[in-house]
């Protein structure tokens, strides 16, 4: 009965998409009221329905209801119960629910939070929403039913791919959705800003909260799929230039420019036609993410051909939302009018470079996945654009980024002086400067390119830190001065600079990782020990031990270093009985930033035990690194300013009362 | 193994038997060798895999690929003639980074194009609006007439 209860709500929710999708349109058309505050109502409305049917598709994987087939082929009755919650989503079919769950999401929160919107455009922005949530439940109901059922139920299911047995399933596609999903209000917005025509410098505010909650989610989501292959893959990769992973990666390079666009645009009210373009991209992009993945035109150019129903269906999604976004674009972006004047050297002309590299880093990265797939179906033959081909063409583009970072921050808005913004970035180059020469002196100077990166790295950290000196003027006013400047300071401001020296971090940790990294693959007996950067691993023997649904051959190791132990590790080999599959636990021992990390290969005949020992230094930086953008961005996100539905300060009532007037914003 | 995104987001992947990407078996004793070895293995591309390369990838083809890098390695091969050699058998569909050819043209050049066209376009655009600016900060002859008018007379009209 549960089971049936999601498919009608799933329905219900359709068929209320529609209604939104078309009602309050029509009312902002016709100026009337009534019709345009009915999306509000429809949105939350989905909303609930959207979840109940979720709710619904989770009761049957919590019950092991093994007469749903999405149950029957991803469930097993012994898996602990947090794994019955996440394989909701570890698959196509729940996978598209809770993509739709968190769209229905945006929406009942832009109804619920957009009370300060004008009423037109957020009947507009609702609309757009509807057109993309109704695509999807169309997709859902017809090509990906998770409610389906068998005739006889049978008595134990096929389990959950043992991989996605991992707390990473639990955490990663929920935050990389919130990030995809997140997009497309901005794009509703952009689309919402062309049928009216009109923007201003109040949409880029309203569209800025959106993007940045969208953009820390989607960055965080990217992070934290990294660390899981990282630590479930067994050989310490972090980042694979996996079309997968790139179809993650080009929504977070245009939403990365939208975030900065938006700035220029509500500030300077400059760069408008740009931000509505780049708005329409992101979400374009995160489409195209979700088509890459799911169509299977990965795999092969022949799958996609030979089941092209879930395929075709995308392809038209795609086709509708991008062809026709772009087209609305071209017809009505003239009518937006274009204002703020900027020098080239200026605080604006920064966060256009910004732009400029920024897209074409998200365009290397498309002609890179996309072309193998193009130059097949066009001509038959095959090629491979791997990690060598990504690391040869990013590189180049993101270095003078970075370096560009710094300075542009400290730029004046209109006119900068880019002579003393270098006098005032001195101590940062120094810094860069004596970050180069140490590495050198500590490393070698077998490569010659890593400890420029370090340099790099410091000088974007510093760089971050000087604009924050600079503004509360530390050590040229009293420090109690500086310090009231500090807590005065926007809350944006220090997202910024947070963010940014994130972005330092993570440089940082990727140079040293892959860099100075060190590794020892070998076959060890009982008793043997093996030596890494100065570190001790001891083989103590195999245990058997017996898991909820699985068996796992584990090895005890001890690690010393100079004679005293500091760890130990135990990694494993799991056999999953359920579909007789196997996977390796890779154990993890951290030293500070650095980690050794150790995987097990085959038990040979002569009882000894293939190894695989590394020594990863700094490599924790990568992703704390990421989390200091994300937390950048929440910085940003608790401004006042851009607060999502934040009150207005209170003012204290003047003894005459004048008319509440809003500033024109 | 496959890669993880794939596998969280793809519904059913084949797994392959699990095994170990390079074995101990498989590395040279000279270690310069063996560092050569390694570094061609990450530039090659495992064909039964999804865009993996032969260093990483568990799959038996791989490890009968990595013998045989070692293979010519060992008979004196210089690092090219290991790449011609494998691009001989396999295609460039081996190669993880595609060499410049007519095919790849456009791979190879669209990004750095794109980068020339755009701080062209820039360039372009900050030239038309600062003549622009000249422009409406210019006063047309009568405006001029009138400015002197006012400065030699002291006060507007």
């Amino acid at each position: 009965m549960t089971p049936e209860v999601g498919h009608y709500a799933l329905v219900l929710a359709l068929g209320l998409s529609l209604i939104q999708a078309i009602v309050p349109l029509y009312g902002a058309q016709t100026r009337d009221v009534a019709l345009m505050r009915l999306g509000s109502s429809t949105a939350i409305m989905q909303f609930v329905f959207v979840a109940l049917s979720f709710a619904a598709l989770t009761t049957a994987y919590v019950t092991s209801d093994f007469s749903v087939v999405n149950v029957f082929e991803n469930s097993h009755s012994t898996m602990p119960l947090i794994y019955k919650f996440t394989s909701v989503w570890g698959n196509h079919e729940g996978s598209m629910l809770l993509w739709v769950l968190i769209l229905a999401l945006f929406g009942a929160a832009v109804a619920a939070f957009g009370a300060n919107l004008p009423v037109t455009l957020k009947a507009n922005v609702l609309a757009v929403q509807a057109w993309i949530a109704c695509s999807f439940y169309l997709f859902i109901l017809f090509t990906s039913n998770p409610f389906q059922r068998l005739p006889r139920a049978p008595l134990e299911g096929r389990d959950l791919n043992p991989i996605l047995q991992d707390i990473g399933l639990a955490i990663h596609p929920p935050l990389l959705y919130l990030g995809y999903v997140g997009f497309s209000i901005a794009f509703s917005f952009a689309l919402a800003a062309l049928i009216e025509g009109r923007i201003d410098a109040a949409w880029a505010r309203w569209v800025r909260p959106w993007t940045l909650a969208a953009w820390m989610f989607l960055t965080i989501g990217i992070s934290m799929g990294s660390y899981w292959a990282y630590y479930e893959l067994g050989w310490g990769g972090f980042w694979f230039w996996d079309p997968v992973e790139n179809a993650s990666l080009m929504p977070w390079l245009a939403g990365t420019a939208l975030l900065h666009s938006a700035v220029v645009m509500e500030k300077r009210n400059a760069l408008k036609i740009w931000t509505i373009l780049l708005a329409i991209l992101a979400f374009s992009l995160s489409l195209i993410g979700t088509f890459l993945v799911r169509s299977g035109v990965l795999t092969s150019v022949h799958t996609f051909a030979t089941d092209p129903t879930r395929g075709v269906f995308i392809l038209g999604i795609l086709v509708f939302f991008i062809g026709g976004g772009l087209t609305l674009f071209a017809w009505r972006a003239p009518l937006l009018r274009q204002g703020g004047i900027f020098a080239p050297i200026s605080r604006e002309g920064a966060l256009v470079f910004n732009n400029l590299f920024l897209t074409i880093a998200c365009l290397t990265v498309f002609v890179g996945t996309l072309y193998p797939l193009a130059l097949e179906s066009l001509t038959g033959e095959k090629i491979s654009v791997g990690a060598p081909f990504f690391n040869l063409t990013f590189a180049p583009l993101f270095i003078p980024l970075m370096f560009a970072m710094p300075f542009g921050t400290l730029l004046a808005w209109k006119r900068g002086d880019l002579y003393g913004v270098t006098q005032r970035l001195m101590a940062a180059f120094g810094v860069g400067i004596v970050a180069i020469a140490t590495t050198f002196a500590a490393a070698g100077a077998q490569h010659v390119l890593a400890p420029f990166g370090i340099g790099l790295g410091f000088f974007v950290i510093f760089g971050a830190v000087i604009d924050l000196t600079e503004r509360v003027a530390l050590f040229r006013r009293p420090l109690g001065t500086s310090l009231s400047r500090a807590i005065g300071l926007p809350r944006s401001v220090w997202g910024t600079a947070v963010a940014h020296a994130g972005i330092g971090v993570t440089l940082i940790g990727i140079v040293c990782a892959s860099t100075w990294g060190t590794e020892r693959i070998v076959a060890v007996k009982e008793g043997q020990t093996v030596s890494l950067s100065g570190y001790d691993l001891t083989f103590n023997g195999m245990v058997q031990r017996q898991g909820p649904n699985f068996r796992e051959l584990a090895g005890k190791f001890t690690v010393s270093q100079d004679g005293r132990q500091v760890g130990a590790l135990s990694p494993s080999k799991r056999t999953f009985s359920a579909r007789s599959m196997a996977t390796s636990e890779a154990a993890l021992l951290s030293q500070g930033f650095s980690q050794l990390y150790l995987s097990l290969g085959a038990v040979n005949a002569d009882g000894s035990l293939a190894i695989r020992f590394y020594y990863k230094p700094l490599v924790l930086l990568i992703w704390i690194g990421t989390l200091i953008m994300a937390f950048g961005g929440i910085l940003s996100l608790s401004d006042r300013r851009l607060r999502v539905g934040a009150p207005k300060p209170a003012k204290a009532k003047p003894a005459n009362p004048k008319p509440d007037l809003q500033p024109a914003e | 193994m496959r890669r993880f995104v794939i596998i969280a987001l793809l519904a059913t992947v084949l797994m392959p038997p699990l095994a170990f990407a390079v074995q101990p078996d498989e590395i040279l004793k000279d270690p310069a060798l063996e560092t050569r070895a390694r570094a061609l293995s990450q530039e090659l591309r495992c064909m039964v895999c999804q865009n993996q390369s032969i260093d990483d990838s568990d799959a038996p083809l791989a490890r009968d690929l990595r013998l045989l890098v070692r293979e010519r390695l060992q008979k004196g091969d210089t690092d090219k003639q290991v790449l011609d050699f494998l691009v001989d058998r396999y295609g460039n569909f081996v190669l993880l980074k595609p060499p410049v050819e007519p095919q790849t043209l456009l791979l190879w050049t669209v990004s750095p194009l794109m980068l020339i066209v755009g701080t062209g376009a820039l360039i372009v655009m900050a030239r038309r609006r600062r003549n622009v600016t000249l422009e409406a900060g210019r006063l047309s002859a009568d405006e001029q007439r009138r400015l002197d008018a006012i400065v030699k007379s002291g006060s507007p009209d």
